[in-house]
């Protein structure tokens, strides 16, 4: 019999397991979110399933992205101050902060917020219905886990993904105000005047669609770890649901990352 | 009961969010809601350098448009600028429009001059009147290889 070659050895054999062990791990992923994607839209719709996930999402999250948005726009206001006093150009604090807001900092931070928050929390949930059985009980009743579980989180998260990004860019504006108008005393019309004449449309659609993209990147994400933790190597049991949730935080922020490279490269 | 709570705090999350959307969107991103609110003129210039779209237009100090778009007149090389003016601010025929700069290193804005004479300017005419931006790095070039005499 041919020997295994050893794991930690550049073989050609190891380079191509993996390969096929990853390539295989993301078209389950594809087809993850396929079927996932596919069950928003059966009838009936599941609007109470929508709202409680909303609820825990959305409105459970509004508090500490308020939090970190004021103190992200503060700290934005503080530093730009500082860098444009040099150049005399103070004046402009209002649009360096609204952009880099609305541009980068609203959708990224916000996405990695709710991912700590929320998207652990789904993680450990599923993977806890998993290994305690009930997702094969949805199965035995006949019911598709798939719908039941993961159709009510994907549309919640696109719904509040982009609203909880707007709250932050809003309230980030304001901490810019409070640095930069109330503490160092930048004239109060020249912030809000630069602001008007530098943002364009083109940049919250940007934002916008950055949410999005992130929302559903960390929903299927979290679900998927959650929904697959039986057969993860490493551990079974409570060990298994903690590393799914450690990768799923790990693997969203991550992808949160690199998609927001790809996607302001294509929006810029 | 709880249900109640529930989608009553999801409600208020959701109109504060829309809240959030609408200011970013309409205050900020400038979406004219219910158009229609502008008239178009068109300007040409010889040279448009560091003119955007999106840039403002005033007379006397006071914004009343914004650049739309720029473009070339294929048939004698020159800049043709859209524009976007209110609609109360009407521009007469001879109106002078010029390309400046706000403070030494500050935006391309267009300047408009009134005109005297009281035709006023059909929506998508042509002002011909107009003055190129300053090239700076133009001028100091004249300076220091004597073009000025």
């Amino acid at each position: 019999m041919e020997s295994q070659p050893s794991q930690f050895f550049l073989h050609p054999a190891v380079v191509g397991r993996r390969t096929l062990a990853l390539i295989g791990e993301f078209g389950a992923f594809a087809c993850f979110l396929g079927f996932g994607i596919r069950s928003i839209f059966t009838l009936p719709f599941q609007f109470s399933k929508i709202i409680q996930q909303m609820y825990f999402i959305g409105v459970k999250s509004i508090f500490v992205i308020a939090l970190i948005g004021l103190f992200t726009g503060m700290v934005l206001g503080l530093q730009g101050y500082y860098t444009l006093v040099k150049f005399g150009s103070e004046g402009l604090l209002g649009a360096a902060v609204a952009l880099s807001i609305i541009r980068e900092l609203g959708p990224v931070l916000t996405a990695i917020m709710v991912t700590g928050r929320a998207g652990s929390a789904m993680a450990a949930e599923i993977g806890i219905m998993r290994i305690s059985e009930q997702i094969d009980a949805l199965d035995t009743m006949d019911i598709d886990p798939i719908r039941f579980l993961i159709g009510p989180r994907i549309v919640a998260a696109l719904i509040c993904f982009p609203l909880l990004t707007a709250i932050f860019d809003v309230i980030g504006i304001l901490g810019g105000y409070v640095s930069g108008v109330a503490l160092l005393g930048i004239n109060k019309g020249i912030y809000f005047y630069r602001i008007n004449s530098s943002v364009e449309l083109t940049d919250i659609m940007g934002g916008f669609t950055k949410a999005i993209v992130f929302g559903l990147l960390v929903v299927t994400i979290c679900c998927f770890e959650g929904y697959f933790t039986h057969t993860r190597a490493g551990g079974f049991g409570a060990k298994g649901v903690s590393l799914a949730t450690t990768s799923a935080v790990v693997l969203s922020c991550i992808f949160i990352l690199v998609s927001d490279y790809v996607l302001t490269s294509f929006l810029l | 009961m709880t249900k109640y709570r529930i989608e009553t705090a999801v409600g208020i999350f959701v109109l504060a969010g829309l809240a959030c959307v609408a200011y970013l969107t309409i205050h900020l991103g400038k979406v004219e809601l219910f158009g229609g609110n502008t008239y178009t003129i068109n300007a040409r210039f010889n040279d448009v350098t560091g003119l955007v779209a999106g840039a403002e237009v005033q007379m006397a100090g006071v914004t009343i448009g914004h650049v739309d778009s720029i473009h070339l007149r294929p048939e004698d090389k020159t800049a043709l600028v859209s524009m976007q003016i209110q609609k109360d601010v009407p521009l007469d025929e001879d109106a002078i429009a010029s390309i400046k700069t706000s403070g030494l290193i500050g935006d391309k804005y267009i300047k408009i001059s009134p005109g005297g004479s009281d035709v006023p300017l059909a929506p998508g005419a042509l002002l011909t009147d107009t003055e190129s931006s300053v090239d700076l790095t133009d001028l100091i070039g004249k300076y220091i290889f004597g073009g000025v005499k």
